[in-house]
């Protein structure tokens, strides 16, 4: 499906005009639209940073595959980690309507231009943080992803709706996998309470600065790209965590939580941005390691995606001769 | 429904060790290449592949357990148990080495796989008939999948059939024992609950020549059969598969997941 | 545009005399797919393959390992036609000038079933 270049006349402010109204008024743009050059860019950067996330997400994960404790869990994680992959599959496809190629997209994150969201630059180091992985990270990423289910451009608001409908099985069962340690021998709780302490403060972090830090914000508002603040998608996730937490009896670690009675909302002790910051420039405790097993896993399948490409075309060469590609 | 008699019983468990060792072992192979496959629509199919041999073996070692009737269940089965009580195939418990090292080893073991199931899908022991009636929808995509790759690499670039050939040499040595009978597999071939292997040969043969021969892809002359998987005499490969994957599970006796 | 894998100044060889594509992500395909029940083929998303083959087999993995399926369509993006915008007036105008188009139009004896 070939998408219109941006016009000449690309940012005519009546076509501008129409197209934030269109917006406003809650159409959807497709592929074929109309749109500002800035905001095919804007999306193709979201999109992309997204898939991304998605691909490199599979890593602290699957890390424990070949240690997951029981069939059952090896399943359940086996299966988890290639909803990921097929995530970010349909995220890079939903990109592509946008007119670039996915080895473009590619090359952008081995290179090192493209980001990915920082959670994944943590280490997994127990069982345990599988479990919290599924229901602190996924579920920052389910409050995230039911906005973006009604995002403004169609087949990334279409790739939520999919996504969003898979997550689901994904969060309960690493709120399971926490219940089941939490409930479980003194080691099994002490690593579900370890985990819980080095996961909690990076989840939070996950929905980005504050709103008042939030550069990019006002312009995806008002372009159907984001609908909720930072902040609003930070609070509603931290209200559902808190009372899960209680329900398996394990401690949020912060020692400043606490119930306002007035807004009804649990507020949380002061966010580390240096750190935040630290993980995003690149010095995470795996940024490095992440980005090598992309590199490596990109660079020794070079082989086997060239042989098929090749064996195909033969192939068709075979078949109509007088049409070689 | 467990109705071997106990005279029968030690066969029929070791009959189902080998069955469910053989994919457990194969699809713990499969998923060590999860977010590293050489492109994101393999990650999703060598996964698929491999929760389906896991699948199996959950249910083959779950039926094990139950008929040795000692109190195991499907996971002691997998995480107590040292290398040398696996009954697996040595050809499942190589390394998953590149891509083509996995792929032939993969037409290689589902070739047979699919025999095999296809005929317990008349096995007197309706459990066994019925995990292979399930087998043998997914084994035959296991066989077109890895068919279909192997006819790329061996068709595809200088460097991708060199790596093929090398595959299938190093690997054809392990495909022998697939189909050695023993007393194991003669006696549940008797109460016709399982299978004997060794008649399923030629039709492997038949079905895997055709494929490597269309791939360009030349077999090695009488290689001597390396064996004893079936009697737990591994290759030093699966000690070190086992140490991790019963790792955790082992570190903390009595457990539950 | 979505670019195919097609000229480079790096080929690997095929060994065949050809050369080779330069690496890709592989060219896209679009996937539509007919869940059990009757109802029409939906577009589902997009894959990237080689061929038809492989592009149902990974079509089937990504869209339908969750047994939403019973049959599975692949056509590639290139073969794909499509309005534009632009079209969209005389295709789609619902046809208020059209009403002819519409049951309401006819009428019908009471008690007549249709």
């Amino acid at each position: 499906m070939t998408p219109n270049k941006a016009d000449p006349v690309a940012e005519d402010p009546t076509r501008l005009a129409d197209f934030e109204a269109r917006i406003a008024a809650g159409a959807t743009i497709e592929p074929k639209d109309w749109m500002p050059e800035r905001y095919r860019k804007q999306l193709v950067r979201m999109m992309s940073q997204h898939a991304h996330s998605e691909v490199v997400g599979m890593l602290p994960e699957g890390n424990w595959i070949t240690r997951a404790p029981s069939l059952r869990r090896k399943m359940s994680l086996l299966a988890k980690v290639q909803d990921e992959a097929g995530h970010g599959l349909y995220i890079y496809c939903g990109t592509e309507t946008l007119g670039v190629d996915r080895h473009e997209l590619i090359q952008q994150l081995l290179n090192g231009t493209a980001k990915y969201s920082s959670i994944f630059n943590y280490p997994t180091l127990t069982w345990a943080d599988i479990g919290a992985i599924g229901w602190l990270v996924d579920g920052a990423a389910i409050v995230n992803q039911t906005m973006l289910a009604k995002a403004s451009y169609g087949p990334y608001a279409r790739a939520m709706v999919r996504i969003c409908k898979e997550e689901n099985f994904h969060k309960r069962q690493g709120f399971e996998i926490m219940a089941t340690l939490a409930s479980g021998t003194r080691e099994q709780k002490r690593m579900a309470q370890d985990a819980l302490d080095r996961w909690w403060w990076p989840s939070l972090m996950m929905f980005g600065p504050h709103d008042s830090q939030s550069s990019n914000s006002d312009e995806l508002m008002r372009w159907g790209v984001k609908r909720k603040s930072n902040d609003e998608l930070r609070q509603r996730f931290i209200n559902l965590s808190v009372a899960q937490a209680k329900a398996i009896d394990l401690v949020i670690p912060d020692p400043q939580l606490a119930y306002d009675e007035q807004t009804e909302n649990w507020t949380v002790g002061p966010i580390d941005w240096d750190e935040f910051w630290r993980v995003v420039k690149g010095n995470g405790p795996c940024n490095r390691e992440r980005l090598a097993a992309r590199r490596t896993a990109h660079a020794d399948g070079e082989w086997v995606r060239v042989a098929a490409a090749t064996y195909a075309a033969k192939q068709a060469q075979r078949e109509s001769p007088s049409e070689a590609a | 429904m467990v109705s071997a008699s106990p005279a029968a019983v030690p066969n029929e468990f070791e009959y189902l060790l080998r069955l469910g060792d053989d994919r457990l072992v194969l699809g713990h192979r499969l998923s060590e290449w999860c977010g590293h496959a050489p492109i994101l629509e393999e990650d999703i199919a060598l996964a698929n592949i491999a929760l389906d041999l896991i699948g199996q073996a959950n249910l083959l070692l779950g039926l094990a357990a139950r008929i040795e009737r000692k109190g195991r269940d499907a996971d002691a089965l997998a995480y107590l148990r040292d290398a040398i009580d696996y009954r697996n195939a040595l050809l499942v418990e190589m390394p998953k080495g590149d891509f083509a090292v996995t792929i032939v080893r993969q037409l290689l073991y589902s070739v047979f796989a699919l025999l095999q199931a296809e005929a317990l899908q008349r096995s007197t022991d309706a459990d066994v008939a019925g995990i292979a009636a399930k087998a043998v929808k997914e084994l035959r995509y296991h066989v077109r999948h890895s068919a279909d790759w192997v006819l790329k690499l061996g068709g595809g670039t200088t460097e991708s059939r060199a790596r093929a050939q090398r595959a299938v040499d190093d690997l054809w040595p392990y495909t022998g024992e697939l189909f050695l009978a023993d007393d194991v597999d003669r006696a549940v071939a008797q109460t016709g609950i399982g299978v004997d292997p060794s008649p399923l040969e030629s039709s492997w043969q038949s079905t895997v020549r055709d494929v490597l021969g269309r791939a360009g892809l030349t077999i090695p002359d009488s290689a001597y059969m390396q064996r004893g998987g079936r009697q737990g005499r591994h290759t030093e490969h699966l000690g070190h598969m086992l140490a991790e994957m019963q790792i955790v599970a082992r570190s903390h006796p009595g457990a539950s997941w | 545009m979505t670019t195919m894998a097609n000229d480079s100044t790096t080929r690997a060889t095929s060994g065949d005399g050809t050369s080779a594509p330069e690496d890709s992500q592989w060219p896209l395909w679009e996937v539509f797919v007919q869940p059990p029940g009757g109802e029409p083929h939906e577009h589902a998303g997009s894959v990237h393959a080689v061929d038809a083959e492989s592009a149902l087999q990974n079509a089937r993995d990504v869209y339908a390992r969750r047994g939403e399926a019973v049959s599975i369509w692949v056509v590639p993006s290139i073969e794909i036609t499509a309005s534009t915008p632009d079209d969209m007036g005389p295709f789609f105008d619902p046809g208020n000038d059209k009403p002819y188009r519409h049951p309401q139009f006819y009428k019908v004896p009471r008690g007549i079933r249709m």
